[in-house]
């Protein structure tokens, strides 16, 4: 039994510090609702506490993950005698701060000193822990009331150990901050001098607790916490997957085939094995494609040390088959795409006769765009230490998710869970990559094979030459206007080849969750809407990056807003908000089987195109929309709900005699319901523009003779400092009362580059259709 | 047997002179804080001084490493220079990979220019941060040339 009991683990420090000076956020009411609950609040300042079914108010889809919630405070909440508070991180911490804001949720709720508490990551255990996965930008979203409610739980459970040592009604007893206070008597109780005691109580049931008042929360919503590693960060003491260092460990890099579902056929080991430093050189296995999460297979070089089982790597003969995929080509397979959108696809929305419409309207836009493969490229390449020992295997890695991760070892070693364990690190960067564990895969194999601790490296090179890349995409979209430039069709036919075939082979059409980014929930109040998606055969590991098929949809749909404004000869932020409508709740469409709502219930998530509305007129009065531009500068502003969140971004663009782009200033505001940690909020949108910069203007995979064309950040460049916007300000909209958190990790990106392109023709009456931008503004 | 000066220490090595520093920094000596991010000098992660210059030791063999060598683990003795204090206040890092790296070419620069302009970040700091931090980069670089003047 752990209850309250000091984990005993290796804890780092909370610590706090001043909000960052640079940009600005701001905290901005939703107009009328938010100042009725601001009047209303002054009535009712009696209670500080709220029946936790007042709170409770929204379901979301927590429950429906693999392993659901846990929310025992046992599991997550341990105090020392001397009044340290461990809690438990179970999500993965990869720069959105989650680490941070999850553990600070609990410590608010059950009023512990952030700076007597102490953080450790949770091992993968979703039997324990609960879902682990951290993707999808459900942290926050899935866990704010969980969090409460374990911290209720610990705190109401401080509260009754008190009240029986000083034999009073608990009724009478409060928490202060790190202790708890007999009203009558001024008596004080420790959180460390109540720990033992507490530890022998019941957890109480969920129905039966107080949760705070949001207006006494400390750390909630307040954005003066700072992620608990910024100070190990600085040092490089911060540990992430490559850190850990295990004695007689091996050091294995490995020749993966070149060619997604190729294999190999020999290899002549003789010159690697003469490079100092390398000891072995043995096959790994490989998965047949789709090979899912499972290693890709190829020749592994064992070394004493990395270098070495590069230079190895790099010296080994190898001949490949190439199988299926092998003349993959992407200027071929772009024309295969845009062709496809040029002919009737799979239905998959339906609403009114936008076939009909389109033929008697008064004017037809088409657009097409096309985006590229793209590669996540995060600063860590994947990497993964193993150990195997009398039957047991443990690993260290930067993984998105341990549980899966666990599962997927348990499986592929045919052990089981149990004498798996998944140590998780912090993650240089994820987006997505790092919650396919291929890599750990292929340490664990290989540990166990040579009875040796190892860890395996992918080099940059194999970063992008193996990576789960982004879709890539057609998407064609013609709007029909009648005559007074109303749009009164819209068909919107999107052909990409799905992340489900990772997984099933030969699948062609996009899956539920892909259709429903930003294609069938599109909300546009438009009476004849019709989505199309036609048949697209992948021929390389598709999988899911930062926004995911949002990235073209939001791309497609608000280049064409722009498009039509400019048709009609009006102002884009104008026609965007007629597009949207009046503010309402949008119902998915009755035509749409299985519509994605990001897998929350749509009583709690509607799409609310209030909500869509006013973030494009906050963003716009922000910006200055309409402002006077100086020579060559322009504006362009675009909006996009993902992650059952709303963003709307403007975006200023310079662009010099020569058709250099620079991007003087970005804002962008969001609406992402209750938040926790304002100031990792911003820092996501700064992030996002910066990842958005790097999509819009040099962001492309290619294949040519089923090979990835690139190979490193010198091909596949992504933005630096001088390039980055030089400004980007972020406006937070407080959530309204009731109003549920949404996600905050993903949903900036979106937005951005149909914001630059549209800026980029406000600037040249140049429009960019096709990604990346690359040299088409050179003059 | 290869010499190294790093952080005021003297290492005598048994090392392929043929191997890059940062190698050597990781696997032979244990210093995590170097880190691996492209291998060809592109990214900057695996920043360290040398005798005072910003270099990228992932392509740097060690038998070329001629001076002293200072890492991040040996940037400042109680991990207060003005850099690092300026990172802690803007709160710079996200993923944090990148950051050794960011804060050695950000030290380097400021060394050599204390007042450095927008345009000398620009031309200094050119490593990659795939979070996206670089706004926080250069207002932090001003507020510390400006806690040193």
């Amino acid at each position: 039994m752990t209850y309250f009991q000091n984990l005993g683990e290796q804890a780092s420090s909370g610590q706090t510090s001043s909000s960052p000076t640079l940009g600005r956020v701001e905290n901005v009411s939703r107009r009328g609702l938010f100042k009725g609950a601001t009047a209303l609040g002054g009535l009712v300042l009696a209670a500080s506490m709220l029946p936790r079914s007042a709170m409770a108010a929204y379901a979301t889809g927590a429950g429906a993950m693999p392993h659901g919630v846990v929310t025992d405070p046992r599991v997550f909440v341990s105090i020392a005698p001397d009044g340290i508070v461990t809690i438990v991180a179970h999500r993965s911490e990869m720069g959105t701060g989650v680490r941070t804001s999850l553990p600070m949720i609990v410590a608010d709720e059950m009023g512990a000193d952030w700076a007597r508490v102490r953080i450790v990551q949770a091992p993968g255990d979703e039997a324990k822990y609960g879902n682990q996965d951290t993707d999808g930008s459900r942290s926050t979203r899935h866990y704010l009331l969980p969090m409460r409610e374990i911290g209720a739980s610990a705190r109401t459970m401080l509260e009754t150990a008190a009240a029986q040592r000083w034999k009073v009604p608990v009724s009478e007893v409060k928490t202060g901050v790190h202790e708890v206070v007999h009203d009558g008597s001024g008596r004080r109780l420790g959180f460390g001098e109540l720990a033992a005691d507490a530890s022998k109580l019941t957890v109480p049931a969920a129905e039966t607790l107080r949760l705070k008042d949001p207006k006494e929360f400390r750390l909630i919503g307040k954005g003066a916490v700072s992620i608990t590693d910024l100070r190990d960060i600085t040092t490089g003491k911060a540990g992430y997957g490559a850190d850990v260092r295990l004695p007689g460990m091996k050091y294995v890099v490995i020749a993966r085939p070149p060619v997604t579902g190729g294999k190999m056929v020999s290899f002549d080991p003789a010159e690697a094995m003469k490079v100092p430093g390398v000891e072995r050189v043995m096959e790994v296995r490989g998965w047949p494609w789709p090979s899912k999460f499972q290693p890709l297979g190829g020749v592994a070089v064992i070394a004493s040390n990395t270098g070495s089982a590069i230079k190895g790597r790099n010296a080994l003969k190898i001949v490949w088959d190439d199988g299926a995929n092998a003349k993959y080509d992407s200027v071929a397979y772009r024309a295969e795409l845009e062709t496809a959108v040029r002919a009737p696809g799979l239905v998959v929305r339906n609403d009114g006769d936008a076939e009909g419409a389109l033929k008697t309207a008064d004017k037809v836009i088409v657009g097409e765009y096309y985006l590229p493969h793209l590669a996540h490229v995060s600063m860590e390449p994947p990497v993964a230490t193993a150990k195997w020992t009398n039957g047991k295997m443990e690993v260290w890695a930067p993984v998105q998710s341990p549980g899966g991760t666990r599962e997927d070892l348990a499986k592929t070693l045919e052990i089981s869970a149990d004498d798996v364990t998944v140590n998780t690190t912090l993650l240089g960067g994820g987006f997505g990559r790092k919650s396919k564990c291929d890599y750990v895969l292929e340490a664990a194999l290989l540990a166990r094979e040579l009875n040796a601790p190892v860890r395996v490296q992918w080099t940059r090179e194999d970063d992008v030459h193996h990576d789960y890349l982004h879709t890539v995409s057609a998407e064609r979209i013609e709007a029909g206007l009648d005559k007074s430039g109303k749009v009164v069709a819209w068909r919107h036919r999107s052909a990409a080849p799905t992340i489900g075939s990772t997984f099933v082979a030969d699948a062609k059409h996009q899956i539920p969750i892909e259709l429903g980014m930003g294609l069938i929930d599109m909300p546009f109040d438009i009476a004849n809407v019709r989505c199309e998606n036609p048949e697209a055969a992948a021929h390389t590991r598709i999988g899911w990056l930062r926004s995911v098929s949002n990235i073209p949809r939001a791309f497609a749909v608000q280049s064409m807003v722009a498009e039509i404004a400019h048709a009609t000869g009006r102002d884009p932020k104008d026609v965007l908000l007629e597009l949207i409508g009046p503010a309402r709740i949008v119902p998915f469409s009755a035509s749409v089987d299985k519509p994605w709502n990001y897998g929350e219930p749509v009583e709690s998530y509607p799409i609310d195109t209030g909500r869509l509305r006013h973030v494009v007129e906050l963003v716009a009065e922000k910006a200055g929309w309409g402002r006077k531009l100086p020579d060559g500068h322009g504006m362009g502003i675009a909006v996009h709900r993902s992650f059952v969140s709303y963003i709307a971004t403007v975006v200023e663009v310079a662009i010099d005699k020569k058709g250099v782009l620079t991007v003087p200033r970005v804002d962008t505001a969001i609406d992402c319901g209750q938040f926790v940690n304002p100031e990792r909020i911003q820092s996501q949108m700064e992030g996002a523009a910066v990842m958005g910069l790097s999509v819009a203007k040099m962001g492309e995979i290619s294949f040519k003779n089923g090979r990835v064309q690139q190979s490193n950040y010198d091909d596949y460049p992504v933005v630096r400092i001088d390039e980055a916007p030089r400004v980007t300000n972020t406006y937070i909209v407080p959530a309204a009362a009731g109003t549920p958190p949404s996600g905050a990790g993903e949903p900036g990106l979106p937005p951005f580059a149909p914001a630059l392109c549209n800026a980029i023709f406000a600037a040249t009456g140049k429009r960019i259709r096709n990604l990346p931008i690359r040299d088409q503004l050179a003059v | 047997m290869v010499k190294l000066d790093i952080n005021g220490q003297v290492h005598a090595l048994d090392v392929d002179p043929e191997t890059p520093l940062l190698w050597v920094l990781r696997d032979k000596l244990g210093m995590m804080g170097t880190k691996y991010g492209c291998g060809i000098a592109q990214c900057g992660a695996c920043s360290v001084h040398i005798d005072g210059a910003v270099t990228r030791s992932c392509s740097l063999p060690v038998s070329a490493v001629s001076g002293k060598v200072v890492t991040i683990e040996g940037l400042s003795p109680d991990s207060r220079h003005p850099v690092q204090v300026a990172w802690l206040a803007h709160q710079v890092p996200q993923c944090g990979y990148c950051q050794s790296g960011q804060i050695m070419a950000a030290a380097a620069l400021l060394a050599e220019k204390p007042q450095p302009t927008d345009a000398d970040i620009d031309a200094a700091m050119t490593n990659i941060c795939r979070c996206g931090t670089y706004g926080r980069i250069r207002a932090a670089i001003h507020d510390a040339a400006a806690s040193k003047a």
